[in-house]
């Protein structure tokens, strides 16, 4: 059988040499704009959402540089106030809830399951223009006048602060269509595409992570959806919604806020933990401890995600009986969130692991979230909470998450694919030097602000007392470090394009579909042949039995060996029928 | 292990044998492909009814806080048009679940038929909801910001608290659920167009299906707007 093996692993890259691939079988720029590849589509979001990725980070940049010093360092309290407030809306709406969803989510979904294409491939493509729609209106935001109000948009402040509000509200509202195309497709994708033998219980854990993500995305968004037109009828028409005069509630828009953006910090964080699966699976050599419990405590999360939006309200004035259950509530979050975590170091245990980039990303994720969990689990205390709200604790704490979490988790997951993305290796060298950099930057931009939330600085202030300049220059230093190692990833990632090694059909050994099944760079159709899958997405010992006691590194550069190719699926048993 | 179907020698799946024209490459077969549709579409009926519920909160909550002003107001509204329009539309859910009926016997001029008759009864619903709207307009009850009870002869609503906030409910809900009614209009026009192009069949007729799952959703709607803004 390893015999076999063999040859399948030598004779994938030679049909690659064959020529036909996803990118040069069409390569007019119509062609990309009419696609409706799934792969594709996952390109044309990778370059627009690293371009917004870039545009928001060089803010944050900005924001910090200000803060060098306790005074007016470079702009004015207004200034900082619309940098704030569009770092944090684009960061958040525009940036981390489609991320890993419309990236890797629409490059490797289908694939992991077996699937020429998602399900409904044109309202795919049009999610991307639906997006590049809400886009523009928030460059429209920023023509007509701006956004102070920070990415929460809280009433009656919002219904007072100018034009740019209607725009950026009504960006939101478009831009949130572009996620309920993705979750919905991925949802059908999953329960109907799945080829033969991909049971539910050998799908890989991404896929399980986007499934989880789905579902919270098309039962979320609608909410921020319609709060936003009524936010914009209430400014147009005076209804009296949210406004107070008017006999509205502005505690009423806070609670149908974050019902949505509640539940959206799972849309950024559940596919960050379906990308982690994958890398630390791969990189251990090792099946996953606990698959079940892995994938169950994503559904777990997405359920628990609806019902602890009030413990974002515990000083907004909601009755103490309220926040003391939603506080219980977000408790019992850390459960699924510690299973996950557990799994993840038992898997490493007595696996053969292999430090390449993508694990080192998984193992500062490992780190970074366990903190940002914590310091979660500490803000949803009722008495705790009322101390460190509104401060720097709770802008460390979602960093912690959503940057160390969710942007970290990307990362990897961006270099555990590059190679079957653009069919080139990046620069192993280079990427350990810069995860090492943005590891060693964000705790140094982040742990600070712990620190200085604590002692009670505020979020959102331009200026700052004496007392805390020390830690805000330690902060604005890590910032530095942060930028230099993501520029870095940013360049090696451009050169690799053009110089960089050609990938094989499977670098990594990995036992997935799309490693397995798929040639180097990917097929237009995937899959010559449908595969029939016989066993789990991480059963290396079934795949082969080459991993025992093998060192990656050692087993090499020169013949690594990977998992055989799932058989073909017998011809089309339904399509006659 | 399996590994001898790897080997043998199999036609690639590429080759388009004779299939039938409306389904599409990534398909296996047409019942996947109509099974994708239908979820697809109950998935996005789930996403209209979370769209609705935030207005349905806040109605619930200011009818909580505001109950004197909510019976005050919602004695103006026209029981008796809003009658008709329930009925109006319940009938458009019989006339477009009998177009699906139709189209599986391979019916086809009985299923446009049909499709035309949940046309001009949604017509209907909308000429009713227009007369409803301007006789509001006409007595000032503008939604929100405009709304003036001396305009017309709405002077019992002066007195009364916030009267404007029923209004801004009122126009809210039933007009983003009349800008549904319009959409649904446009869409059961356009599958109309088709069925009488030939397109559908016993054999395939999904995008009838789906027009009538979103229509059924629009007339469910309208029955919990209805008893609440206009019975109770």
């Amino acid at each position: 059988m390893s015999t076999d093996t063999q040859n399948t692993a030598v004779a994938q890259p030679d049909e690659h040499e064959e020529g036909e691939n996803y990118l040069n079988h069409e390569t007019s720029v119509w062609s990309w704009l009419s696609t409706k590849d799934h792969k594709r589509i996952g390109v044309l979001y990778c370059v627009t959402l690293a371009l917004v990725f870039l545009a928001a980070g060089v803010l944050a940049l900005v924001m910090r540089a200000e803060l060098s010093g306790p005074g007016e360092t470079m702009m004015a309290n207004d200034t900082y106030n619309q940098v704030f407030s569009m770092h944090g809306i684009m960061m958040v709406f525009l940036f981390l809830v489609p991320s890993i969803p419309a990236i890797l989510g629409n490059f490797v979904l289908p694939m992991q399951i077996g699937a020429k294409d998602v399900a409904f491939p044109r309202l795919n493509l049009a999610s991307w223009y639906v997006y590049l729609a809400g886009a523009t209106l928030t460059i429209m935001a920023l023509l007509w006048g701006g956004v102070d109000t920070g990415w929460t948009f809280y009433t009656p402040y919002s219904k007072t602060t100018g034009g740019g509000v209607l725009w950026m509200t009504s960006a939101i509202f478009v831009a949130g269509f572009a996620n309920i195309f993705t979750g919905l497709n991925f949802i059908v994708t999953i329960h109907k595409m799945r080829a033969p033998g991909m049971t539910w219980n050998r799908l890989p854990l991404f896929v399980w992570g986007m499934y989880a993500t789905s579902i919270v995305q098309v039962l979320a968004t609608p909410v921020i959806g319609i709060t936003m037109v009524l936010l914009i009828l209430e400014q147009v028409l005076q209804i009296g919604i949210f406004d107070p005069s008017l006999g509205g509630d502005p505690v009423l828009f806070q609670h149908f806020f974050w019902f949505y953006s509640h539940p959206a910090v799972y849309i950024m964080i559940l596919p960050a933990f379906g990308i982690m699966s994958e890398l630390i699976a791969t990189f251990s050599r090792s099946r996953i401890f606990g698959y079940r419990a892995i994938a169950l405590s994503s559904v777990a999360i997405a359920m628990l995600g609806f019902l602890v939006w009030g413990h974002h309200m515990f000083v907004s004035g909601q009755s103490v009986v309220s926040s003391i259950v939603f506080s219980l509530i977000t408790y019992l979050i850390g459960i699924p969130s510690g299973i996950k975590v557990f799994n993840w170091v038992a898997t490493l245990y007595k696996g053969s692991i292999w430090l390449q980039t993508p694990m080192i990303y998984a193992l500062s994720f490992l780190f970074l979230f366990s903190i940002g969990g914590f310091t979660g689990i500490m803000v949803g205390v009722l008495s705790v909470d009322v101390h460190l709200h509104d401060t720097y604790y709770i802008v460390s704490h979602f960093h912690y998450v959503m940057m160390g979490g969710t942007v970290v988790a990307l990362l990897g997951g961006m270099h555990y694919w590059w190679p079957k993305i653009t069919g080139r290796m990046y620069n192993e060298t280079l990427g350990k030097i810069a995860a090492f950099l943005i590891f060693v930057g964000f705790n140094l931009t982040f742990f600070p602000q712990l620190v200085l939330g604590a002692k009670g600085m505020p979020r959102r202030y331009a200026t700052y007392a004496d007392r805390f300049t020390e830690l805000h220059q330690l902060s604005t230093a890590g910032s530095g470090v942060l930028g230099v190692g993501l520029f870095l990833v940013l360049g090696y990632a451009l050169w690799s394009l053009k110089y960089g090694e050609k990938a094989p059909a499977n670098p990594w050994g990995a036992a997935t579909l799309e490693w397995t099944n798929v040639a180097a760079l990917p097929d237009p159709h995937n899959f010559k042949r449908t595969p029939l899958i016989t066993r789990g997405p991480y059963d290396f010992h079934l795949a082969d039995e080459v991993f025992g006691g093998g060192d990656g590194e050692a087993d090499g550069d020169q013949g690594l060996r990977v998992p055989d190719a799932a058989p073909a699926a017998p011809l089309e048993p339904s399509r006659d029928a | 292990m399996a590994t001898d179907t790897d080997i043998a020698p199999a036609p690639t799946e590429t080759d388009h044998h004779d299939h039938p024209a409306h389904l599409q490459h990534h398909f296996v077969s047409s019942e996947q492909q109509f099974d994708s549709a239908k979820l697809g579409m109950w998935l996005f009926l789930i996403t209209e009814i979370l769209l609705f519920s935030a207005m349905f909160v806040a109605y619930a909550v200011y009818r909580q806080w505001h109950p004197e002003t909510f019976v005050a107001a919602s004695e103006t509204l026209n029981v008796t048009m809003g009658t008709i329009n329930t009925i109006v539309l319940l009938t458009s859910s019989l006339t477009v679940a009998l177009s699906i009926h139709y189209i599986q016997k391979d019916e086809v001029k009985k299923c446009i038929y049909n499709l035309g008759a949940t046309l001009v009864l949604a017509g209907g619903f909308m000429v009713i909801k227009y007369f409803e709207y301007t006789s509001k307009f006409e007595h000032g009850a503008y939604p929100g910001g405009m709304f003036d009870p001396h305009g017309g002869h709405y002077a019992q609503l002066a007195d009364v608290p916030f009267a404007s906030q029923f209004f801004s409910i009122y126009f809210v809900m039933t007009g983003i659920h009349g800008l549904h009614v319009i959409i649904g209009m446009a869409v059961i026009g356009w599958v109309a167009v088709r069925a009488w192009m030939g397109s559908f069949s016993s054999e395939y007729y999904t995008p009838v299906e789906l027009t009538g799952l979103y229509w059924h959703l629009v007339d469910i709607v309208w029955i919990f707007l209805f008893p609440m803004l206009y019975l109770i």
